[in-house]
């Protein structure tokens, strides 16, 4: 679960942390990719990796659409609006049965599978699974990063800095903010294939708004516009729950102290280290 | 040849008529000074002009020729102007020369996302801070900078979009006199390459040096135009400054 979280942690940080759009959706990608990887793994018979590509292009497109909803509407709005997409795609993921199947969800969401060259993969291990999830960690990392690195990732902290300024210049930030948002989009899509295939099962209730705030948290805690941030802050709140069992918690409480240490570390934050522990960005 | 004429623009902030009936000629090539007191509307002038606020009527005509009645900030660079700004307007979370950077690479999305910087983005840019006595601050945020040094950053950014049409809004306002010189020889520098600068500024010592023509504005109005020495003499124009 740990590297799902980080690859939703470092696509959230490219939008969040290096344009200063805080984007409270990304569990509705996350979910666009999970329920995207197993319809279509499922029904239409096409293995793991090509499900997986087709759920990051559909959640790309979805991504461009609210995009160009999203144009419209800076700071506090900015916020709303994306909590509100993310009520809508949960509201769908619980409500079209005749595709989703409601609150049942879908189950048996086959495993990756790799049959190349005479070499052949079998994802049912766990062990192989982590190491193929921990292999695409990687590379939406070096992504991230390439693009973090770049003119262009040098133009969404420009943006986020003073978007106005940065037109002056030449830039019409539309156009970046909608490829960023697009790319996260994607990105995350790809964290909900997995998901789906770690469990076998995708169901709505992962796709919930807190979903959203918990991977907003994940990267405020590990530092705003630093990737490496991201893993730290996906690291410590998966890691939490299992923590507290290990103090002493039952699971039951263990399961519902995380909402309020999640909380009590966001305030505090807030207050004492607003850019994160590794940030390079304060809100 | 004029390389901006105004005609008629209007800018009303609810009933404030901030720009009011405004019609103005910039020579190419002259270093133009923009004066009046604080509300005269100077700075409305010049975000009219870079896009930054919407032109409610009225048009600019630029190089004779081009006549908009409508001007996106994104597109003053194809019309070859850029700007400072009154307040400070920086990347602050972002090191000096990311500052520069910014303005040399790529415009596109598809070219930037490919493109760090070329070597010579980074001379470029060097070269400007050692211009205006930065080169130390280099890799330091810009926030951490002084508010003389933030001015000049500032500049130094405008004067790497390498435009034919400056506009400076109060670039002298805070500065000590070492800045102020070191700002004052790069605008002779633009006027020498036969570039148009719009200059607001409050200190009519420094108009007078360095202006070729002034505009008064009042209330949104021109009030009088000219020779520096000639227009600063004028009654209208001293009581406008100091009451009646």
């Amino acid at each position: 679960m740990f590297s799902i979280y980080a690859i939703l942690g470092v696509s959230l940080n490219l939008v969040v942390g290096y344009t200063g759009l805080v984007s409270v959706t990304q569990a509705a990608f996350y979910g666009i990719g999970a329920y995207a990887t197993a319809l279509i793994a499922k029904t239409a018979g096409f293995g793991f990796f090509s499900s997986m590509l087709i759920g990051a292009i559909v959640a790309g497109l979805i991504g461009l659409l609210i995009g160009l909803v999203l144009s419209k509407f800076r700071d506090d709005y900015y916020v709303i609006v994306t909590v509100g997409f993310n009520i809508i795609a949960y509201g769908i993921f619980m409500n079209w049965h005749s595709l989703t199947r409601g609150p049942l969800g879908i189950v048996a969401v086959p495993r990756p599978k790799i049959d190349l060259f005479g070499l052949h993969l079998d994802f049912n291990n766990n062990l192989l699974f982590l190491a193929l999830v921990l292999v695409f960690l990687a590379l939406i990392y070096f992504l991230a990063r390439f693009i973090a690195k770049s003119s262009f990732g040098r133009v969404l902290k420009a943006i986020r800095e003073d978007e106005k300024a940065i037109q002056v210049f030449g830039y019409n930030a539309f156009y970046f903010k909608l490829a960023i948002f697009v790319i996260s989009a994607g990105m995350a899509a790809v964290a909900g294939s997995f998901f789906a295939s770690y469990l076998r099962f995708t169901s709505p209730n992962t796709f919930v708004l807190m979903e959203s705030i918990l991977i907003l948290s994940m990267i405020i805690l590990g530092g705003l516009a630093n990737l490496k941030g991201s893993l730290l802050g996906a690291f410590i709140l998966v890691l939490l729950p299992e923590l507290m069992r290990f103090v002493g918690f039952p699971n039951e409480i263990a399961a519902e102290m995380r909402q309020i240490v999640y909380g009590v570390i966001l305030v505090l934050l807030m207050i004492f280290r607003p850019s994160g522990i590794m940030g390079e960005y304060k809100l | 040849m004029n390389i901006i004429e105004v005609k008629n623009l209007v800018k009303n902030f609810g009933g404030v008529y901030a720009v009011n009936d405004l019609s103005l000629k910039i020579p190419r090539g002259k270093v133009v000074g923009i004066i009046g007191p604080n509300g005269s509307g100077k700075s409305t002038f010049v975000n009219l002009l870079s896009g930054m606020v919407e032109i409610n009527s009225g048009m600019v005509i630029f190089d004779d020729a081009e006549k908009l009645k409508k001007i996106k900030p994104y597109e003053i660079q194809d019309l070859s102007i850029t700007r400072t700004f009154q307040e400070v307007r920086l990347f602050e979370q972002m090191t000096v020369i990311d500052n520069l950077l910014v303005v040399l690479t790529s415009r596109s999305v598809f070219g930037s996302f490919f493109e760090v910087h070329k070597k010579y983005h980074l001379e470029e840019a060097e070269k400007m801070l050692q211009r205006v006595g930065l080169e130390a601050k280099k890799n330091q945020l810009a926030k951490n900078l002084s508010y003389g040094q933030r001015k000049l950053l500032e500049i130094a950014r405008a004067l790497l979009m390498k435009t034919e049409i400056y506009l400076f809004d109060e670039p002298f306002a805070g500065l000590f006199y070492a800045m102020i010189k070191t700002v004052s020889g790069i605008i002779k520098d633009l006027r020498k390459e036969g570039k148009t600068v719009i200059l607001i500024e409050h200190n009519m010592d420094l108009i007078r040096e360095l202006s070729d023509y002034v505009f008064v504005m009042d209330e949104g109005s021109l009030l009088a135009e000219g020779e520096p020495n000639s227009v600063l003499k004028k009654k209208s124009v001293i009581e406008a400054y100091l009451g009646k």
